[in-house]
């Protein structure tokens, strides 16, 4: 059976059909339990506790178990446990929590474990601003622990979104066996709108790929066709062993150089050569753009405005919305760069995904960074104007520009006033 | 009706100790936190301690707040690391007084490591932690400390996790100082942290204080006040009690005191014992050896 | 200023990279270290421990690499230069600590002595496979800097340079070895106290009542103070202005933190530090660091021998990335080979700078562990041979 074949439906339980009026961080709970997540760790972390405390709330209600680990490590420790027990599993947090998670992130990737990991990204860096969004994770998600690995990153626009993105998180994470990591913001998180949740059999979920053979001959790393091994779980007489040391598929750790290479290569071309069937993106008015706008999350909805102000100014501009950031679309960059004078990125931050779409351009596209250092989300006038100015270059612009704001003219060329 | 103008500048007597230009400060009406600094900027007199060779570090929470009010050289850090940051600061310039003021999550969920080994080490700090039995800035969810059966929004079927006993704890890996009081005692409170200032050593004390907005809202307790009536008519002074006794339950008996008062030699003193008997040579160490390997 | 003669071997030894290491710290000042064990980082400490009674210096092991940085964090305010050691896992865990770092702008020093990853991954086993994480690992906006040593000499010269430049723009600063120079024994050549140069550290001179921590001097670096002296200053991790006070809004965000990126970004050219051989005439320019490093330059010199026109751009520093020099000399050359010793890290940020002018061969580490000369001569041979424009990154071996 191919792996298409093997999805499934939701189970009613864990589905809360009806139409809500609920926030991000809530519908993001809500999406998890309709995914069939049977346990979730987590560690309170503002903005993202209501998606736990809504966890909290119906979890036990639907067959699935809660707890508030002492802090992050634990909370992603446990993840880890659970899904090693056999269970769907997710944690919950923001910056400082995502950065104290990185190494159990890459110990996930290393032994190859489905979890979701919701980060409701605030202001930074350090503690920053724990109430108001930021964008500033994007490449901590890609490259936040050490070595080598891959995984892949999803950024909803809203509270729908964050029902349907957990649902296919937990999907994503099944199929390849990775952690996924659903990057939203502050924003989104706290944003109150409407949510449907469907029938329980109008939800598609991938479940578990389990190993159904002979105990003695269960290899928990060997890999299927599409390189992704089958999984298995604790208390079935597998005598499974799991360590973060490099392994062969028999899970024990070997020192030998060749096998090593195999092993970590394997563990970054699961994603890379899976890449097509990962990548999901929103393209709108592209064809014979002079400007195309590339987005994601909160950004992508303030950019819509920003587009539309400078459509009425007779400018062609297309937008690309990055639904999934990570595995980033290189060739459709590549594609897009051969046809359009200008990307203008618009991100909640002084710079991130902006340097892989100017890896990508190849010089073949100017690239306009319009940032923002968070704490709040961009003037959509910046966005527009960043747009014309984009559209005006004749000339190649070498690197990255970076267009100045309302925000940055009025702190430091206005002077900043104290405020009380 | 008239009111006449009083022309005085009224002047908070902890003034010349706290950063009134941030005030006021951020803490609800009801908080015990106020009350906990207060005694603090009042024990820092009584020890006769320079405030400049003092030092705060606070973690995060509504707590941890407390740094950026006392007006010394204040440092509000990571979650539950304050205690590691104080460490550093101790072990480079054993000159300094370091205090670390944080709440029950941040020293006692997250920071618990660090806790038992600063203890264990015997650095030379004071521990000031306010236990509100739940993590308040973070909008109300459970704490190690949280009473069993309590609710709190990540527990909204009641606790099921038995709480730490903070006092037990520290003396069992290794304080020198520990005392329990709540927001209501504050002169006993206020002679605990001068004590406390005073000692050498690793010294703990536990400031019980309500939490209007969501402990004692979410349980029903009634407000700051009553809260306050709760600990008059249920603390129990029992000095030199023994910490293995002092279990708080949900609204049950809350025993305070001073409990552990001893010596043990500081970590700085271990070390500089060790030092002294390093016999520095004043020749350059045999460089040909090289490295060994660890195997 | 010049170095402190308590902390300065002088001489010539034989020493292994993580030996010159705890070399360089005592020599650039180093007081203070906080550690957690980490193979293949032991011997750094071990070092350091051995010399501490001699010069002064003080030393923590803490419970976990989390708490190590922190405590370095405090050592550095009072005063002290301060530096820790660590490995993958550990560097992860430091991520945390390494955003307060840079948000209290304090000078520190992390030396990570990388290891094949992710995970646990293969302890002793050399591999450059932190190096994106080094610029990206924390959450927030920042920029770091990061330098890579190809030798026991490097991790001593190195070393020194990350203390005065951690000082110079208050900042953690990185040095990213691996466990292979770590072990490795050549000879160290320290020279005396007075030839080495020390980046003081920037002190606030004026009355204590009127320090602002963060106001920052024409280059946007703002000067410290160090605890006990009086100032009863402030600093937080909350976004703050420039008396360290929390303050929550969007202005405060861009006053505090565009300035925190800037300081480095406007001035890559004084940090950015890189040796160019067989550069003017090159048709093909290898660009490599750490461990790499050495391969590249045996397989230029051999690739030179044979006629094929190769040059070689060794990066020191690493982070900030030697962005102009990279776009400059794509309009040169046929292509760019990059030796990394992982799956494609500093590789993506010289795609990036090419802009599509030079094409790109990229060699992942060796099935041995490490680059050998060949590999990496094969290459250059290939890329000399490849005339057209290719579309995208060719992953060689």
């Amino acid at each position: 059976m191919s792996p298409e074949e093997h999805k499934v439906k939701a189970n009613s339980k864990g589905v809360l059909t009806g139409v809500y009026y609920i926030d991000g961080d809530v519908a993001s709970g809500y999406g998890a339990l309709a995914a069939g997540c049977k346990f979730v760790a987590g560690y309170p972390i503002t903005p993202s506790t209501e998606a736990f405390e809504a966890i909290c709330h119906r979890g036990p209600q639907v067959g699935a178990v809660f707890i508030q680990m002492e802090d992050e490590l634990g909370s992603i420790s446990a993840i880890m446990g659970a899904a090693w027990a056999g269970v769907k599993t997710m944690t919950i947090t923001s910056g400082p929590g995502y950065s104290l998670m990185q190494e159990t992130i890459g110990f996930g990737a290393m032994l190859e474990t489905p979890f979701v990991l919701l980060n409701i990204q605030r202001g930074g860096p350090s503690t920053g601003v724990p109430t108001k969004t930021g964008q500033a994770d994007m490449m901590q998600s890609r490259w936040g622990a050490h070595g080598d690995y891959e995984l892949i990153a999803i950024s909803p626009d809203s509270p729908q979104e964050m029902f349907d993105y957990t649902i296919k998180a937990f999907n994503l994470a099944e199929k390849y066996r990775c952690p996924v990591m659903i990057m939203s913001d502050e924003c989104v998180g706290h944003m109150t709108e409407k949510v449907v949740i469907p029938d329980a059999d109008k939800i598609e979920i991938e479940p578990r790929r389990l190993y159904a053979g002979p105990a003695s001959d269960y290899l928990p790393f060997k890999p299927d066709p599409d390189l992704v091994p089958k999984m298995a779980k604790a208390g079935e007489g597998l005598n499974l062993y799991i360590t973060g040391l490099v392994h062969d598929e028999r899970g024990y750790p070997v020192t030998d150089a060749d096998y090593k290479s195999m092993h970590v290569r394997r563990l970054v071309d699961k994603i890379r050569l899976n890449k097509d069937k990962i990548i999901e993106l929103r393209e709108q008015g592209i064809d014979g753009a002079d400007v195309i706008v590339v987005s994601y999350g909160i950004s992508s909805r303030v950019a819509v405005k920003g587009v539309e102000i400078a459509r009425q100014k007779g400018i062609k501009v297309g937008t690309l919305r990055l639904v999934t950031v990570w595995p980033f679309p290189d060739e459709r960059i590549v594609e897009l760069a051969k046809g359009t004078k200008a990307f203008v990125v618009p991100e909640i931050n002084y710079g991130q995904i902006v340097f892989d779409v100017a890896r990508c351009a190849h010089g073949q596209a100017n690239v306009v960074l319009v940032p923002h250092g968070g704490a709040g989300v961009h003037n959509p006038s910046d966005v527009a104007e960043a747009i014309e100015f984009a559209a005006r270059q004749e000339k190649p612009i070498e690197g990255v520009y970076e267009f100045k704001t309302r925000l940055e003219k009025s702190v430091f060329e206005g002077g900043f006033r104290l405020k009380e | 009706m008239a009111v006449e103008r009083i022309n005085r500048k009224e002047i908070h007597p902890m003034e010349n100790l706290l950063r009134m230009e941030r005030m006021p400060h951020i803490w609800c009406p009801t908080c015990g936190i106020g009350i906990a600094v207060t005694a603090f900027t009042a024990a820092l007199e009584k020890a006769k301690l320079d405030p400049n060779m003092v030092s705060i570090v606070s973690g995060i929470g509504c707590t941890g707040r407390v740094a950026g009010y006392v007006k010394l050289d204040s440092f509000h850090t990571t979650h539950g690391r304050p205690i590691a940051f104080a460490t550093g600061i101790k072990v480079a310039n054993p000159k300094m007084k370091v205090v670390v003021f944080s709440g029950d999550g941040d020293l006692m969920a997250i920071g618990g490591n660090h806790f038992i080994h600063a203890a264990r080490r015997n650095i030379d700090m004071l521990v000031v932690c306010v236990n509100n039995f739940i993590y308040a800035m973070t909008g109300g969810q459970v704490a190690p400390t949280t009473p069993l059966a309590a609710y709190a929004t990540t527990s909204p079927y009641g606790c099921v996790e038995p709480p730490f006993n903070i006092p037990y704890i520290a003396d069992s890996s290794g304080a020198v100082y520990v005392a329990r009081y709540t927001a209501l005692h504050v002169r006993r409170l206020t002679n605990a942290l001068t004590e406390a200032l005073q000692k050498k050593g690793f010294s703990v004390v536990e400031v019980i204080s309500p939490c209007g907005m969501y402990y004692s809202r979410i349980n029903r307790l009634g407000d700051g006040l009553e809260m306050m009536k709760f600990y008059h008519d249920n603390v129990e002074i029992r000095n030199g009690e023994d910490t293995k006794n002092l279990d708080i339950g949900f609204q049950t008996k809350i025993i305070c005191g001073k409990f552990v008062d001893r010596e043990r030699p500081t970590y700085m003193e271990r070390y500089n014992q060790w030092l002294s008997e390093v016999k520095p040579t004043g020749k350059n160490p045999d460089v040909s050896r090289g490295a060994q390997s660890e195997g | 200023m010049k170095a402190d003669k308590t902390g300065v071997l002088t001489g010539s030894h034989i020493l292994s990279g993580n030996e010159a290491c705890a070399e360089g710290a005592l020599a650039a000042g180093c007081r203070f270290l906080g550690l957690y064990p980490i193979v293949p980082s032991i011997e750094v400490s071990k070092r350091f421990l051995e010399r501490a009674p001699q010069v002064g210096a003080t030393f923590i092991q803490m419970e976990d690499e989390i708490s190590a940085l922190a405590a370095v964090i405090g050592a550095s305010w009072t005063g002290k230069k301060s530096m820790t050691v660590t490995s993958g896992p550990g560097l992860s865990l430091m991520m945390e600590h390494l955003g307060l770092g840079v948000m209290l702008e304090t000078p520190c020093v992390i030396v990570d002595i990388q290891m094949v990853g992710p995970g646990l991954g293969l302890p002793d086993h050399p591999a450059y496979g932190d190096m994106m994480q080094a610029r990206w690992g924390s959450h927030g906006d920042y920029e770091i800097i990061a330098l890579a040593p190809s030798s026991p000499q490097e991790m001593f010269d190195f070393t020194i340079k990350a203390f005065n430049f951690s000082e110079r723009y208050r900042i953690p600063v990185a040095v990213m070895s691996d466990a292979y120079v770590a072990q490795l024994k050549e000879t160290v050549v320290i020279p005396p106290a007075d030839r080495i140069n020390i980046e003081p550290r920037r002190y606030f001179q004026g009355p204590t009542d009127s320090y602002l921590p963060f106001k920052r001097d024409e280059d946007l670096v703002p000067r410290m103070v160090d605890i006990g002296q009086g100032y009863r200053f402030h600093v937080t991790g909350l976004t703050h202005d420039d008396r360290g006070y929390p303050i929550m809004f969007e202005e405060c965000q861009e006053y505090n933190v565009h300035p925190l990126v800037r300081k480095i970004r406007c001035y890559v050219d004084k940090i950015v530090d890189t040796q160019e051989t067989y550069i003017d005439d090159a048709e093909v320019v290898v660009i490599s660091y750490g461990v790499a490093a050495r391969a590249a330059g045996e397989a230029v010199a051999q690739a030179r021998n044979t006629g094929l026109k190769a040059g070689s751009l060794k990066l020191n520093t690493v982070w900030p990335f030697p962005e102009k020099r990279v776009i400059e000399l794509a309009k040169q050359v046929k292509a760019f080979i990059v030796p990394e010793m992982n799956f494609g890290q500093v590789v993506l940020e010289v795609e990036r700078c090419s802009n599509g002018k030079a094409n790109i061969f990229f060699l992942h580490h060796g099935d041995n562990g490490i680059e050998y000369p060949d590999g990496i001569i094969a290459a250059i041979k290939q890329a000399s041979q490849t005339n057209e424009l290719l579309s995208s990154t060719i992953e060689l071996k």
